[in-house]
């Protein structure tokens, strides 16, 4: 996906923030780019398409739209598979992976409140007999700001 | 600070993004029964307070060719990790970094940060780059990177909302939400 044309990285590099906040925010964009609206529009629509763009939106601050944790768990190799979609199901459940260590599935639980957030995480634990160990954020030294996406 | 009503109703109505239509703040006006100004003033009103952290195009690292994502995470001594973070953020690989607990025996680590390259080879040589950097050289230290992604999505607001109201009703607390979308 390194091949994306011009306009395409340009759109990446320049609009991870501070997207417009005008009734026709794509026609803003549209103008600094020296393109026209409809063609802003198809782009977000191929890159959507290809799974580039997961959407055109916000990214709320942890915490100050409901709670949240970082969970991990050390499941057998050969139930992980099984585990993880169980997990995956979970409405509250985003950003789930496995990863090379002795806890190998991470994820993140966000809801509401945090009794739901512990609800989940003692369901997941009684569901699959695996302890969930619950990593809640205690300090942000830098969030999600966008990413500076290196072409070559 | 609590949201108001309005503001949950908003962020749950932009979970999946905004429409790619030429109006888009008028389009959630139109589902939430509002004007469009009403979002937009709405929006500028999270954004100014922090609530939303950014608004814009939300990528995926990995179909951008970032295969390489790794977690790194030490156990730096309290009075050090403000420090430590600081030296850190200021790493132009490092995407994110935050403090979390420690539960030992199994996890003894309480600093996270987020590297993501296109390169295992190049993440490492960050990795240890940061370490050093940070002054991080004496700490315990693990590089986690990932295998396979299962699910990567943003906070699901409305499946949320929907769960606020099941919750209230006695004896439903362990039903399962019904997906939003």
């Amino acid at each position: 996906m390194t091949t994306l044309p011009d306009t395409a990285r340009s759109l990446i590099d320049g609009f991870q923030r501070d997207f417009p906040l005008s009734p026709r925010p794509y026609a803003v964009i549209a103008a600094r780019l020296g393109i026209d609206e409809e063609t802003v529009l198809s782009i977000l629509r191929q890159l959507e398409a290809s799974g580039v763009l997961s959407r055109v939106g916000a990214v709320v601050e942890p915490h100050r739209a409901g709670s949240s944790t970082l969970a991990a768990m050390s499941v057998p190799p050969y139930a992980l598979s099984q585990i993880a979609d169980f997990v995956s199901g979970f409405a509250e459940v985003n950003h789930n992976y496995e990863r090379e260590h002795r806890l190998n599935l991470w994820f993140v639980v966000h809801a509401p409140n945090g009794a739901r957030v512990r609800q989940v995480l003692r369901e997941i634990e009684y569901r699959t007999g695996v302890p969930v160990v619950d990593l809640p954020l205690e300090e942000a030294f830098r969030l999600d700001l966008g990413f500076p996406v290196q072409w070559h | 600070m609590a949201l108001t009503s309005f503001e949950r109703d908003l962020l749950a109505a932009i979970e999946e993004g905004l429409p790619l239509v030429a109006r888009p703040y008028e389009a959630i006006g139109d589902v939430l029964g509002c004007s469009e100004s009403a979002v937009i003033e709405g929006l500028r009103g999270l954004l100014d307070r922090g609530v939303v952290r950014r608004l814009g195009l939300v990528v995926r690292h990995h179909e951008l060719g970032y295969r390489a994502n790794a977690m790194t995470v030490w156990d730096v001594p309290d009075r050090a990790v403000r420090d430590a973070a600081a030296v850190l953020t200021g790493l132009p690989f490092v995407t994110l970094c935050y403090r979390r607990p420690r539960r030992p025996p199994h996890w003894p680590y309480n600093l996270f940060c987020m590297i993501h390259g296109k390169d295992r080879a190049v993440v490492e040589a960050q990795a240890d780059q940061a370490t050093r950097t940070a002054g991080l050289s004496g700490c315990a230290r693990a590089v986690l990177f990932s295998r396979r992604r299962f699910k990567q999505r943003g906070a699901r607001h409305a499946a949320l909302r929907l769960l606020e109201g099941a919750s209230r009703i006695e004896g439903m607390e362990w039903t399962r939400p019904i997906a939003a979308s």
